[in-house]
């Protein structure tokens, strides 16, 4: 057996933009054309694309490696053809050992059918048989959390029920090698949890896993490894930081904005003293420089600063005026930067910042870029939530209790 | 093809799965459960007592009780023939979320739509078994020849539906094409009526693979008498053809169905 559980190859795909109108008089044909003559060879047609564009990567085993890349780089196309669900245009895929895929949690599902029947189903949808779904029937129930339910028609369910039993299914595949699409993105926070521990037991196990996600906390604490994606290419793959740095990067490049206003935020920047950009420990000190770019005389500006965690709940915010600092003038064709010191006393997470330039005292805005940037924040101590209190277990150990008088019934 | 029966016999626990799921969601809250199987095959015969009696009457012809055996013994088959059409056409289409989603042989898909008509005729089986008695059924040693009639009926309904789900997953229209033919089928498929009727351009009637087959079953049972052998060889070799035909077509479109349905 090859060490590599995944091999792709120069894999090329093509793809055609728009809607194809294909009438019944045209059936017999089109269908015979496409079942006999290959289409490997052909060029682009004016309206195709490749959304794979000469894709190759090995894969070791026990491997874990992260796909990202922003809405309609290829991500998805990517996994299905992982899972064998399309064939490439050109190349080839090898995959060595039983793969399962995740793209969708409870694919297969019926409403009308109970929690009990659904799990038999999706679970030899997923490619297990039913003796093995019986022995694991109770530990799938027990994970979900929804005992009392299972013989309740999945219609009554609640849309967080429903998914938490088709990831517990999925959970329970035992494959080779593991796909997993944004799946992790539902239920709630605690199950979300759960279900990235489960994923890393999965990985400890020695399965070769492969996520795709757009939470980068998750693949930068999951993955070793990772490639970002861009129009159909691997344009970085190496070790998740130095991806995750770079999907940032081009996030904020991608971030195009006209303003006509007096002042513009030419840029925005936050490192470390030590150069470090896109990923802090939690607690380590940072600085955020604002670059500010005038057009016409503006008086009396203010910086504002504003942090925003995933769920785009504003964690913090405070401006150079209400730190103390007074307004400053901008004259045409000049340049200032602001800047802040800051102490990321924040959770393990992504967070985005915004920056405006605001005039206080006729309430007036003047440029708003958000997001400009964003960072992961990772943390030693397994916390949730945005704000990091760095806690330590100071005791914990049990004592007898008192012996209480018993109580007498009236 | 030994490679589609191959990993068909891998993924039998899938074929039966989806089978049991399409026959449980039909009868799931549904007033009269099993008896639906019953009522098309019952609705059939009804028709074609009516349309015997109004042409016995019509060409002063007698209308004896074998003949509700024999359209009663068609029927069943017929219903079948319909059903799985019906259902295979769009299962592919009707599981597009599965077919995107997931791997697995995509044939699963139109051969769990005629399994599940086969269980819907096995269920109403005892009902005509029941009547046959009555009706005309007799026992004789051709009997021995109805198996192998079902099974040329099966198999072309089989290819008709492989086909036709894969059409469909490409062209949304095969459906009311399928539809169209369906509704018509009944008046160019010796049904209702017998193909002797057609006296002289009987071979018109018997052309139809399902006719030859049809035909065959009312000779057997009703009859007692042996099926026409070289319409029976006809309609077996066709329904071999398309059998392998459907299979072949479909493992060869299969991989681009996930982008195309």
């Amino acid at each position: 057996m090859s060490e590599y559980s995944l091999q792709l190859d120069h894999v090329y795909k093509r793809f055609r933009r728009g809607e194809r109108h294909d009438s019944l008089r045209e059936l017999i044909p089109s269908l015979v054309k496409r079942a006999v003559t290959p289409d490997r060879d052909r060029a682009l047609a004016p309206e195709e694309f490749w959304v794979l564009n000469d894709v190759s990567f090995q894969l070791r085993k026990g491997e874990t490696l992260g796909i990202i890349g922003h809405n309609g780089a290829g991500k998805s196309t990517m996994l299905k053809h992982l899972s064998g669900i399309m064939e490439p245009t050109r190349g080839s895929i090898t995959v060595n050992g039983r793969l399962s895929a995740l793209i969708e949690v409870g694919a297969g599902f019926h409403p009308d059918l109970t929690g009990r029947e659904n799990v038999f189903l999706n679970g030899v949808i997923l490619g297990m048989t039913r003796a093995e779904i019986k022995r694991k029937f109770d530990e799938i129930v027990d994970f979900a959390g929804l005992e009392e339910f299972i013989d309740t028609p999945v219609k009554r369910y609640s849309s967080g029920m429903f998914a938490r039993l088709g990831f517990s299914v999925a959970a329970h595949l035992e494959p080779d090698i593991l796909v997993i699409d944004e799946v992790l993105s539902v239920g709630d926070f605690a199950f979300q949890r759960k279900g990235l521990e489960k994923m890393r037991a999965i990985a400890k196990s020695g399965a070769t896993v492969i996520f795709v996600s757009h939470n980068l906390q998750a693949v930068a604490e999951f993955c070793q490894r990772a490639i970002l994606l861009e129009k159909g290419r691997i344009i970085e793959d190496g070790p998740t930081d130095q991806v995750v740095r770079r999907y940032l990067d081009t996030a904020a490049a991608h971030e195009t904005r006209v303003t006509r206003g007096p002042v513009r935020i030419s840029s925005t920047e936050i490192s470390s003293a030590d150069g470090q950009m896109g990923r802090f420990a939690a607690g380590q000190s940072a600085r955020i420089a604002v670059g500010i770019e005038g057009r016409v005389r503006t008086e009396k500006i203010a910086v504002v600063i504003e942090l925003f965690n995933t769920d785009f709940y504003e964690v913090f915010n405070t401006s150079s005026e209400r730190l103390g600092h007074p307004p400053i003038t901008i004259e045409p064709g000049q340049r200032t930067e602001c800047k802040f010191d800051v102490e990321l006393n924040l959770g393990p997470g992504t967070y985005y910042l915004g920056v405006y330039l605001y005039r206080y005292d006729v309430e007036k805005e003047y440029d708003h870029v958000f997001p400009a940037t964003s960072f992961v924040v990772t943390s030693d101590r397994d916390t949730r939530g945005s704000c990091n209190l760095y806690p330590v277990v100071a005791k914990f150990g049990a004592v007898p209790l008192p012996k209480v008088p018993r109580a007498i019934a009236i | 093809m030994r490679d589609a029966l191959r990993e068909l016999s891998r993924n039998r626990e899938l074929l039966y799965i989806i089978t049991w799921r399409e026959i449980r969601i039909r009868y799931k809250q549904s007033v009269m459960g099993l008896l639906w199987a019953v009522l098309m095959p019952i609705i059939i015969t009804g028709a074609g007592i009516l349309v015997r009696v109004i042409g016995a009457k019509a060409l002063g012809r007698g209308f004896n009780v074998s003949d509700i055996g024999g359209i009663a013994v068609k029927a069943l088959p017929w219903a079948f023939v319909v059903s799985a059409i019906r259902f295979g056409t769009i299962s592919l289409t009707g599981n597009s979320s599965l077919v995107t989603k997931i791997k697995f042989p995509r044939l699963v898909f139109p051969l769990s739509s005629v399994l599940t008509s086969l269980f819907d005729m096995i269920i109403a089986l005892p009902v005509l078994l029941v009547l046959l008695p009555f009706a005309g059924g007799r026992l004789s040693i051709a009997l021995f020849w109805a198996p192998a009639l079902l099974f040329v009926l099966i198999l072309f309904t089989t290819g008709t539906c492989i086909l036709c789900a894969a059409a469909n997953l490409f062209f949304r229209d095969v459906k009311y094409l399928v539809e169209v033919v369906l509704t018509f089928a009944i008046f160019f498929t010796p049904v209702l009526f017998d193909a002797d009727f057609a006296g002289h351009v009987r071979w018109v009637v018997m052309l139809n693979p399902v006719a030859s087959a049809l035909d065959g079953l009312n000779a057997t049972v009703v009859r007692g008498l042996p099926p026409d052998y070289p319409w029976v060889l006809y309609s077996a070799i066709v329904s071999v053809l398309l059998f392998w035909f459907g299979v072949v077509f479909f493992r060869r479109l299969e991989p681009r169905f996930a982008e195309s349905v």
